[in-house]
């Protein structure tokens, strides 16, 4: 369950942002989760809602924005979504790809007041 | 009003940073390090046992025993031989992280080291998201799994430069196709380098022997 790993550091990273930017409450976090970090989306949501409990963050609600794995091979230029992580061109049959997402472990903003 | 502030940062951008100061200072040391990954029971410890014994004599290893609970690893790996060897025990966390990495490399001598191996915490999943300064991961299998195992755990696949495939000495008692895992490995990433290696018949291993004394004679070759 590394997704409790995972929560902790958002926690901590939203709290020093949340003070930086002089917000007394948030309300939301937005997450970018690529389909190649292996980190499921629901556990995480619910390790992050067992691990705010009791702090200044219980009840944030958690937007996650799930990136699909893409990539453009190298040999014919084709652009297209890995699908089942199959990394084969389904035009010319390389595995010589240039993966442009998929990777992403992101917090893409906060929102409060 | 409630506002929304842009914030575009890596969840783990702290392990990514110490990471980074792991690579930097091995990379400064020559020293080629391996993270060493798979289910549990697949071999990792086996196989360090083995490289221990015969490379012991040819290169100075270093190596780092990841495990939940005890130091089982670590004790096994210095009865084979292991001169330099740490346990980390991560306290109920199913991977090892950089900062656990730095800390433990922190009390180790790592003057003349050629190559150190990072044993981590078995599991397939967790450990794919943490850099751990490696040069690459090395992922383990062995014939007693699914040949299906690459493709329930893609990231970790995706993410390994070599694979072993261990226990090939029990081929044939179960349904495990091997050359149906690696067709399911190289479907989910095409460059690995495979090794099917036993362990317990020590079959196999003479590949990965000379594979490893490669990645050092390279490695020293740079400026
Ligand atoms: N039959 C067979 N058993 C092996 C082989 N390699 C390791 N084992 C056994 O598999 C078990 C788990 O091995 P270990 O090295 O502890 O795996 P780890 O959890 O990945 O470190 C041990 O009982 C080993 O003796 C092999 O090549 N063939
Ligand atoms: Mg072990
Ligand atoms: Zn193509």
């Amino acid at each position: 369950m590394h997704e409790l790993s995972i929560a902790t550091e958002i926690i901590n990273i939203v709290e020093k942002e949340a003070s930086r930017q002089h917000l007394t409450r948030v309300e939301e976090i937005g997450l970018k989760i690529g389909a190649l970090t292996g980190v499921n989306p629901d556990a995480l949501t619910f390790a992050f809602e067992a691990s705010t409990g009791d702090t200044s963050l219980a009840g944030v609600v958690i937007k996650i924005e799930k990136i699909p794995v893409k990539g453009e091979c190298r040999a014919c230029g084709n652009a297209f979504e890995v699908q089942e992580f199959v990394f084969i061109c389904p035009e010319c049959g390389s595995s010589d790809l240039k993966i442009s997402q998929g990777e992403e472990l992101d917090i893409d903003y906060i929102a409060g007041q | 009003m409630s506002k929304k502030i842009t914030v575009e940062k890596k969840v783990l951008s702290e392990n990514d940073r110490l990471a980074a100061d792991i690579r930097k200072k091995l990379e400064k040391q020559k020293i080629v390090t391996l993270n060493l990954v798979s289910s549990p029971g697949s071999g990792k410890t086996s196989l360090l046992e083995r490289t221990l014994k015969e490379l012991g004599n040819k290169f100075n290893m270093a190596l780092i025993a990841g495990d939940v609970q005890t130091e089982n690893d670590a004790d096994r790996l210095k009865r084979a031989g292991g001169k330099n060897v740490r346990p980390v025990i991560t306290g109920g966390a199913c991977h090892l992280d950089a900062r656990m990495v730095t800390r433990a490399l922190d009390e180790m001598n790592l003057k003349g080291v050629d190559i150190l191996f990072i044993e981590n915490v078995g599991n397939l999943v967790c450990p794919s998201s943490y850099d751990l300064g490696e040069d690459m991961k090395v992922v383990l299998m062995s014939t007693t799994e699914g040949d299906d195992k690459p493709l329930k755990y893609p990231s970790m696949f995706r993410r390994s430069s070599v694979l072993i495939i261990n226990k090939i000495d029990l081929l044939g008692l179960s349904n495990f196709d091997i050359k149906q895992a690696e067709k399911n490995a190289r479907t989910i990433n095409a460059d690995l380098k495979v090794f099917e290696i036993s362990c317990l018949k020590e079959t196999g291993l003479e590949a990965w022997y000379d594979w490893l004394g490669n990645q050092v004679t390279s490695k020293k070759g740079k400026k």
